[in-house]
């Protein structure tokens, strides 16, 4: 079986982000990039299976800038095989679309059996991009996935619901979006963090792909951002020390609900 | 022709809470708004959408809406989509709704903004206004003119009002279902008891419980408070990765975003990936012993105290101003 795990460099949410004032995009530069924290429940459960089934192999692929490769060699110490990356300039400010058109380009020229990638990625956080995939390349898609039952081509999946799931069921190849719930990723193993460093990495550009540069990018892109502000900060309000009783704590909260009307 | 075109979630017999906000919101954008409704029931449901302004309802409840997932509900919605001539769509910002909208702009090469919480008219186009980086930035994006648009209404982010009028001309259509529409089954739906409590993403309070609750137990006393007070309950990682709480009802980064009227934290330190998920709220009371924790920054009301202590009273007064 070959899986490939399309994984995303991201800024670290906890550090202060900037935006590029001409054209509106994150200063990737400002904040110390990161693997996307979904992505790695992707890898995750790819590297169970890959366990459990002889002969798998799990590939990532990042479409990001050429300084994304430190956190394809992150990606690389979970025990993957191998990884693809497509960078290029023009791929700068593209959407969730546009992403999904390149990513489909460079899936094109792959032979694979499933995708496994997170719900979301924490800076876009549009969650889009797994199901337009899987529109681009004519496949099913099982997303939001909680739990996932691989047993050769039948694929059996647990899409979360606000209360409960949804059993879906369906063939490979597909495309499997998965939810925090599904697993717990491991570390990365000493002999993983090692071994990441020399694990095979194809770099491709949009002409390596046959994707055309104006499809992509800013002006490839369907959606524009027309401004971006920074939200003021929100501001303390009152604080109150409770007696030790609970009960000042208590009145405090009820007369505070009370006089914003909401009880 | 119509200019709108509104995806509007069910019950089987009327329109959903978020449906009636979004068909109040396209009526605010243009003079004429379309309903698609589908699966079962959709044929009743129809009818009742002309009260919030909306004279066409489009129509499939075709067995194939329910019995696969996702590509069903996106060839009824291309189907819609030609028939009523729509260049925008308006979708509740929920992953299965995305789901299905993100199918059809791919076939049609249009744009989609999810998350939207609000939205207006200016010139030709319609303009979407989301919080980003959760919470921390505002962004004001549109769809290049010209290209379908595909807008992610956030719950509760338009209040609904009706127009009284007329009920709606109801339109089947005639969806043809290929292959690739029914490639993936549904096996079964599964829904676990709310304990008749709001959704979390639609709730206008939310009581969430933390790490300091100190066991799964601790989750009574927060659900006891929530339904004092008619909220919805929320869980921070900590408490959702313990197993004390259903993953579902996690809120922040890797879990869901919410924007309540009031947002009430107990027992919760308000890292920065929980804040990202509910820091947009209207109110924010936090209860948490420690009085350096970070949540107090941000909180309206902050009572530094025991959670044990001060919610069991809390629960009391509740009850008694609320009768
Ligand atoms: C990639 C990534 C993604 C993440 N995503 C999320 C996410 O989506 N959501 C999320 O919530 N977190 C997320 N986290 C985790 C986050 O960093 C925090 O670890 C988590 O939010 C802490 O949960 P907590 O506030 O319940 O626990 P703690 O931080 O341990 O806080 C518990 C609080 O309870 C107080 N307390 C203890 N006992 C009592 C008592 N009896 N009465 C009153 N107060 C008491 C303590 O003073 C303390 O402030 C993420 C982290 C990472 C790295
Ligand atoms: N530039 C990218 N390279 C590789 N995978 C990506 C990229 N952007 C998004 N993805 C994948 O799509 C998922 C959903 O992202 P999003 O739609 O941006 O929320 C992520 O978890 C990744 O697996």
């Amino acid at each position: 079986m070959r899986i490939i795990c399309p994984v995303k460099r991201v800024p670290d949410t906890a550090a202060e982000k900037r935006m590029n004032e001409a054209d509106w995009t994150v200063d990737r530069d400002a904040s110390d990039p990161i693997l996307n924290a979904n992505d790695e429940w992707g890898i995750e459960e790819a590297m169970r299976i890959k366990e459990r089934v002889d002969g798998t192999e799990v590939i990532a692929l990042c479409m990001g800038p050429e300084s994304a490769q430190q956190t394809i060699r992150k990606a690389l110490s979970y025990g993957l095989d191998g990884a693809i990356q497509v960078t290029d300039d023009a791929v700068a400010g593209s959407d969730a679309a546009a992403t999904a058109r390149v990513l489909a380009a460079a899936l094109a020229e792959e032979e694979f059996d499933l995708l496994i990638m997170g719900n979301q990625s924490s800076d876009a956080r549009t969650t889009l991009v797994p199901a337009m995939l899987a529109e681009l390349l004519d496949l099913p898609a099982l997303t939001f996935v909680k739990h996932l039952e691989v047993d050769g081509e039948r694929l059996l999946a647990h899409r979360e619901t606000p209360n409960g799931h949804v059993a879906v069921e369906t063939s490979a190849p597909a495309v499997v979006s998965v939810v925090e719930a599904i697993n717990e990723p491991r570390y990365p193993s000493f002999k993983g963090i090692m071994a990441a460093k020399k694990k095979p990495l194809e770099v491709k550009d949009l002409a390596a792909l046959g994707v055309d540069p104006a499809s992509v990018g800013h002006a490839g892109s369907a959606t524009q951002v027309l401004e971006v502000t920074p939200r003021p900060p929100r501001q303390a309000g009152a604080k109150v020390e409770d007696d030790g009783s609970g009960q000042a704590g208590a009145t405090a909260i009820a007369d505070w609900l009370a006089e914003q009307k909401l009880l | 022709m119509t200019d709108i075109l509104v995806l509007t979630d069910h019950d089987g017999a009327a329109p959903k809470k978020v449906a009636t906000q979004l068909l109040t919101a396209a009526r605010g954008l243009a003079d004429d708004a379309a309903a698609l409704l589908l699966g079962e029931g959709a044929q009743g449901a129809a009818e009742k959408v002309g009260a919030y302004g909306a004279a066409t309802a489009y129509v499939c409840d075709a067995p194939e809406v329910d019995a696969h997932d996702t590509e069903p509900k996106t060839a009824a919605l291309l189907a819609a989509l030609e028939a009523s001539g729509a260049s925008v769509v308006l979708y509740p910002a929920e992953p299965f709704a995305s789901d299905v909208v993100a199918r059809a702009a791919a076939r049609v090469g249009g744009g989609v903004i999810g998350d939207v919480s609000d939205l207006a008219r200016e010139g030709e186009g319609i303009v979407a206004t989301k919080q980003i980086f959760g919470g921390d930035m505002t962004s004001r994006c549109t769809v290049r003119p010209g290209l379908p648009a595909f807008l992610g209404v956030k719950p509760n982010a338009f209040a609904a009002s009706e127009v009284g009028g007329s009920p709606a001309d109801v339109v089947p259509l005639d969806v043809a279902f290929d292959e690739r529409a029914t490639r993936v089954r549904v096996v079964e739906v599964v829904e676990e008891s709310s304990g008749g409590r709001p959704e979390m993403t639609e709730a206008s309070m939310i009581v969430t419980g933390g790490r300091g609750l100190g066991d799964a137990e601790g989750f009574a006393l927060i659900e006891e408070l929530a339904d004092a007070l008619g909220a919805a309950v929320g869980a921070s990682r900590a408490a959702t990765d313990a197993g004390w709480y259903p993953h579902q009802h996690q809120i922040g980064q890797t879990g869901k975003t919410v924007a309540p009227q009031l947002y009430l934290g107990a027992g919760v330190s308000g890292a920065i990936q929980h804040r990202a998920g509910m820091q947009t709220s209207q109110r924010i009371i936090a209860i948490n012993k420690d009085p350096e924790a970070p949540i107090f920054s941000i909180a309206d009301l902050g009572v530094v105290g025991d959670l044990y202590k001060v919610i069991p009273p809390l629960i009391e007064e509740v009850r008694k101003r609320a009768s």
